[in-house]
């Protein structure tokens, strides 16, 4: 058990829902969520395909914890080829959407081909249709999800949906649940948008079993009490949330600045977890409060209001509301590397990606390349419609927010992504990031190890899927050099293989700031058939690592592909502990290689497929 | 000493772990769906709310209930449902003022808090003490104390 031990399989080009048994073979080698669904995945789909082609697929999937009563079991991947990368994509959101279609009885949900219009799926329990959306096409995530409860009159069904930038082709969007929870990178959002499938409304309640109750129950029990004891999760998270980090790692010299081009952020307590707290002029503060997924015991998220009087809020009632505040990477993606430090703006424009369904991260960064490019004059108020899009420009932040979830003037441009951007005006080394995806907020110029995880991350650059500042900057589980590489292949390899076997459990990534593999593994193994074991879960991760890294090779990446950009390269970093360092990818990335067993070129040899049972 | 739930609403972050641990104590599955405590979400305002049955001294779903399916545990307070005696017609959930007795349609019967016999689940499954289980003559106690440190220190004898 753990299981559902059924997947529902959506065409949506013949409009058909069918109901298959899971593949328990695969489920016993992939575990489940993103590993069970890359599985899936690279088995029906041609790796060459256009991401927006109906041949491309769109799954959604939980893991057998998913549901359960573990710490944080609430929640769901989305898997597909990525529109803004090219590569594999599986994007993993919180909430309680993934609760419930867990509860309905699903591991997972396939979406294959292109409805001829706009559609939702509805999905009770083992009832599944696919409904008109035409009233809903046009709307954001926020009014879609109102009115899908409304109109079936169910305040407890939960949704996941696009909004507007999903629907006109974003290369960013994302697919947003319970109103500001989101499946974020990759462009996942974007691909649901081209089949024409506007919302999935999912309400279950047929329950979640797991094979041992009792020793589950207690391995559960354990794990919540070193959560709950840690002070990275028992009190960091949920007191500052992620933006805990702002004022840190500015401190260690890796905040990126002005699109990388410095690493310290003169004003980031402005934009802070502490400035979050503090009492603004009319005697509120940012944060409302923290707010938990299901069944999370951290509950790190920001719940935010923006002051009335602000500029951005002014007269705009429905932005004055309480949404998903700002966690660390967004703050940093659309303040510090954009230059701005006014924290309700930052929190406006991430509101307005939770309304409209856009990646913070890569709305933030492509903006601030559009800044460098403006300054530099390769984009001028000609392009951008008047706008100047300066570093530091508040007001040009908020504009071109709005403008890029509703597809509209420069906004469409933005909507390309920080790689088309600038290609398009002739400054692709302004291009921040790593096959097509733009970094996150650490830079790896002072963490060096977050350079390795970067260039060879399955889904572009991204803090997810191996987050070594962990080690580098928190300690964790032990402390080393950020400014060293020695031991960083190890480290990285280490930490891709635990993320993958985690992100497949169904569990949040976030509990591993204090749980290891042997907090893990027992859960999992009293929840699922098998034996599952610290050794078995870190095969499993390695398992999934290599699926992916052969996926996007006959996508056509290359090992040439994993590196970073030439700032990151050869520009030192000018200020900060790290001041005259570059990252020395060079120096790590050939010992990764070996360490994986891969060839010099990074492909996996016959003897590592073999020994994962991939061959 | 009777006990009763007490539930702090400002200490709540909506993770819901109290309906899955009352799904699981009463159902033997995780479903917040068939829990007895739910727990509210405001979203507009950031406010989370736990709600469920108060136990009431004389309670409405009890003077209601036709066959007398609807006890009272001596040792707990707590107003428990006869399966036995329960007929499925939700006089009940029309009487009860809180709509914290509901009807299950796969048992054909209603179903609400218990009390766990006297443990319940979902104050122990409460990682911040949103919902806890203390005396029932001292469920104000708290608020009492956070009052009484508010009262001027230096206040004047006039009396």
């Amino acid at each position: 058990m753990g299981w559902a031990r059924k997947l529902l399989r959506v065409n949506l080009t013949a409009g058909t829902c069918t109901t298959e048994a899971l593949n328990m073979e695969w489920a016993h080698q992939f575990l489940g969520s993103r590993g069970l669904a890359a599985k899936y995945l690279v088995e029906e789909i041609d790796p060459k395909v256009d991401p927006l082609a109906p041949e491309n697929k769109l799954i959604m999937a939980t893991g057998p914890l998913t549901g359960t009563s573990a710490s944080t079991a609430g929640r769901y991947t989305v898997t597909t080829k990525g529109e803004l990368t090219g590569a594999i994509a599986c994007s993993n959101s919180g909430g309680f959407f993934g609760n419930e279609m867990k509860n309905a009885g699903w591991d997972m949900i396939i979406f294959e081909g292109k409805s001829p219009k706009p559609v939702y799926l509805l999905l009770q329990n083992e009832q599944a249709q696919l409904i008109d959306a035409a009233e809903f096409w046009g709307q954001s995530v926020w009014d879609t999800e109102e009115g899908i409860k409304t109109k079936h009159q169910d305040p407890l069904i939960r949704v996941a949906s696009i909004g507007k930038a999903g629907e006109q082709g974003c290369k960013f969007a994302c697919i947003v649940n319970d109103m500001d929870r989101a499946a974020g990178r990759s462009g996942v959002g974007t691909v649901m948008g081209s089949k024409n499938l506007k919302a999935v409304a999912i309400r279950g309640n047929l329950g979640v079993k797991v094979d041992n109750v009792e020793q589950f129950l207690e391995a559960v029990k354990a794990g919540k009490a070193v959560l709950a004891g840690n002070p990275v999760t028992g009190v960091g998270l949920p007191t500052y949330g992620t933006q805990v980090l702002m004022n840190v790692i500015n401190e260690i010299g890796a905040l990126p600045t002005n699109n990388h081009q410095d690493v310290q952020f003169a004003r980031a307590n402005d934009i802070s977890g502490e400035a979050m707290h503090a009492v603004r002029k009319d005697g509120t503060k940012n944060l409302v409060t923290n707010a938990a997924c299901f069944g999370c015991t951290i509950a790190c998220q920001r719940v935010s209001k923006i002051e009335r009087s602000h500029f951005t809020v002014k007269d705009r009632p429905q932005y004055q509301v309480a949404s998903g505040g700002l966690e660390y990477e967004n703050a940093w993606a659309l303040g510090a590397n954009t230059g701005v430090n006014d924290l309700e703006a930052i929190t406006f424009a991430n509101f307005i990606c939770n309304e409209q369904g856009m990646d913070p991260i890569t709305l933030g960064t492509t903006i601030s390349a559009a800044m460098e490019m403006f300054e530099a004059g390769a984009i001028t108020t000609k392009e951008t419609g008047g706008i100047e899009l300066r570093f530091g420009n508040a007001e040009a932040l908020v504009q071109i927010a709005e403008l890029t979830a509703k597809g509209e003037g420069f906004g469409r441009e933005i909507g390309l992504g920080s790689k088309r951007l600038c290609e398009k005006y002739g400054r692709s080394d302004l291009h921040m990031g790593v096959k097509g995806q733009e970094f996150p907020a650490y830079d790896s110029r002072g963490i060096q190890g977050m350079g390795l995880t970067y260039a060879t991350s399955n889904r572009g650059a991204c803090h997810l899927r191996s987050y070594t500042v962990a080690s580098e900057v928190l300690g964790i589980p032990e402390k080393t050099d950020p400014l060293e590489t020695t031991g960083k292949a190890g480290l990285v390899k280490a930490f891709q293989d635990a993320t993958a076997a985690v992100d497949a459990s169904g569990l949040c990534i976030f509990t591993t700031f204090a749980w290891s593999m042997e907090d893990i593994a027992p859960q999992v193994n009293g929840a699922c058939e098998g034996d599952w074991t610290v050794e078995s879960m870190l095969e499993m991760g390695e398992r999934i690592w290599n699926m992916e890294r052969q996926f996007n090779l006959a996508a056509g990446f290359t090992g040439a592909d994993d590196t970073l950009p030439k700032r990151i390269l050869k520009d030192a970093a000018k200020t900060g502990p790290a001041k005259g360092k570059v990252n020395e990818l060079g120096k790590m990335l050939p010992e990764y290689y070996q360490l994986r067993g891969w060839t010099a070129e990074g492909v996996p040899t016959g003897d590592t497929l073999g020994r994962l049972g991939l061959a | 000493m009777q006990k009763s739930l007490h539930i702090i609403p400002e200490k709540c972050t909506g993770c819901t772990q109290c309906e899955i641990a009352c799904s699981m104590e009463h159902e033997g599955i995780f479903s917040p769906s068939k829990s007895r405590i739910r727990v509210f979400k405001f979203h507009d305002e950031g406010r989370f709310v736990p709600y469920t049955c108060t136990q009431c001294a004389e309670a409405w779903c009890q003077r209601a209930c036709p066959t007398g399916a609807i006890d009272i545990n001596a040792r707990t307070g707590a107003k428990e449902v006869l399966a036995s005696a329960c007929v499925g017609c939700k006089v009940c959930t029309i009487a009860c003022p809180f709509g914290t007795i509901n009807y299950v349609p796969e048992s054909g019967k209603v179903a609400k808090c218990d009390l766990c016999g006297g443990d319940p689940a979902c104050a122990k499954a409460c990682p911040t003490g949103a919902i806890q289980f203390i005396d029932a003559e001292a469920t104000g106690f708290e608020k009492m104390r956070a009052w009484a440190a508010k009262t001027d220190t230096g206040a004047s004898a006039t009396a």
